[in-house]
């Protein structure tokens, strides 16, 4: 028989694994705790408390988010789940992984380029984006505001395809 | 007397969360009149965007301040439950779209100052204000960028474009006095290290004002008459129209849910 502590720790990694089957709502490549979107997870018995921080202030996904949060977990066999939201400290690209970017590379979308760190991300000066199409890096800002709020629209000038750009934040 | 200075800083905080979070609804709003009306596709997203963020912001500063009041409103009570003598938003952000240089003028004016501000309020000693204002001075600062750049571009374009942005600078600067006026609430939040001065950011952001306008070929307005009163909840008429559109369906269906 398990030690409670051993039966914990057990469960949260359990549930975990399930946040890792929740989808970004506009970002389906991505799972929620891929894009820095979990930020903590207790479990006491029966009851589950997630924890999680919006990418932006406004960022509509947010209900959708909590609400497949808690539905996944129900369906897992966790009863009483309650998810609060995080705000510090604030989400920043820097928490997207490796694998994280080159997911949403191959989904069409080039990652941030830069951490937040370099002054020069945030002012967008000097900042080479590559085309998650053709690998071109002749490519040029159209827009700092895009389909979504994360996102800036941006065109290759080689493919001439127009892209989403995952800005850093 | 613990009791008593504790309620009389409950009520500070909550009339400067109502400040900081009326900012950003009523600009909120006002930018979100523009969706589906931008001159171009990209700059109709950009302020769709830009509108987004406010009510995101909004939402966080008035669901704290309903917390703070105690008296269980929520943030969607806060916004469609108070007419506009309760709103204590600076008389700017409620101006009218006007044209497209008229919104942008407003939103430099605006965005200037929301970044000082937001970046002071960073080390706010209230750690949930600290957290909130960490997260929209992100957002501000692509904001800035916005604006700043529709600036240098309409003031330094044409003729047509340069007048009409000047104008809108012109017709707004009265109205720009009135986000550093202070009350009895900032001295008190001020003291405890929750809120910066505002009447010491009014330097800084006439100076950064006045960069990016003579960068874009423009002239700050000289003028030294300012229209008050939003401390009190005295506004320009327009914020009843704004929030009468705005309210008009928790008015017409109270309690509705979906």
């Amino acid at each position: 028989m398990m030690q409670p502590e051993q039966t914990i720790l057990a469960e949260t990694a359990a549930v975990w694994n399930i946040l890792r089957r929740v989808p970004d709502p506009e970002i389906p490549v991505l799972n929620v705790v891929e894009m820095g979107i979990v930020r903590s997870v207790e479990v006491n018995g029966n009851n589950v408390h997630v924890g999680i921080t919006p990418t932006y202030s406004g960022c509509p996904a947010m209900d959708v988010i909590g609400d497949e949060i808690k539905r996944s977990l129900s369906q897992n066999g966790f009863a009483e789940v309650s998810v609060k939201y995080i705000l510090s400290p604030a989400w920043t690209t820097d928490w997207l992984t490796a694998e994280a970017r080159e997911k949403l590379r191959q989904y069409g979308i080039a990652p941030p380029e830069h951490t937040t760190a370099e002054k020069a991300a945030l002012s967008g000066e000097g900042k080479t984006v590559t085309c998650p199409r053709c690998k071109s890096t002749h490519t040029h800002m159209v827009s700092n505001f895009g389909s979504t709020a994360c996102k800036a629209l941006w065109q290759c000038d080689d493919c001439k395809e127009p892209f989403d750009y995952f800005k850093c934040i | 007397m613990p009791a008593m200075s504790e309620t009389s800083h409950t009520k500070a905080l909550f009339e400067i969360l109502l400040r900081l979070g009326d900012n950003s609804l009523v600009l909120g709003h006002r930018l979100s009149e523009w969706c589906s009306k931008g001159p171009i596709l990209e700059e109709d997203l950009a302020l769709a965007n830009i509108s987004l963020d406010c009510i995101g912001q909004a939402r966080l500063l008035l669901t704290y301040a309903g917390e703070t009041e105690g008296k269980g409103r929520s943030e969607d009570d806060l916004a469609y439950g108070r007419l506009s003598a309760d709103y204590r938003n600076a008389l700017l952000v409620e101006m009218p779209n006007g044209d497209f240089g008229v919104t942008i003028a407003r939103q430099l004016y605006y965005t200037v100052f929301a970044d000082l501000l937001y970046s002071a309020l960073r080390q706010s000693t209230d750690a949930q204000l600290a957290g909130i204002a960490a997260k929209a001075h992100k957002e501000i600062q692509y904001h800035l960028r916005h604006c700043t750049e529709w600036t240098l571009r309409l003031g330094d374009g044409t003729e047509e474009s340069n007048r009409r942005i000047q104008k809108g600078f012109d017709e707004l600067w009265a109205y720009t006095g009135d986000l550093f006026a202070t009350t009895e609430a900032d001295t008190q939040l001020v003291q405890a290290g929750i809120i910066p001065d505002v009447a010491a950011l009014q330097a800084a952001w006439k100076t950064q004002i006045e960069n990016i306008l003579s960068q874009a070929t423009l002239t700050l307005p000289q003028g030294t008459w300012m229209q008050k009163g939003s401390r009190q909840g005295i506004h320009t008429e327009h914020l009843s129209y704004l929030l009468g559109e705005m309210q008009s369906l928790t008015r017409a269906y109270p309690g509705a849910s979906w």
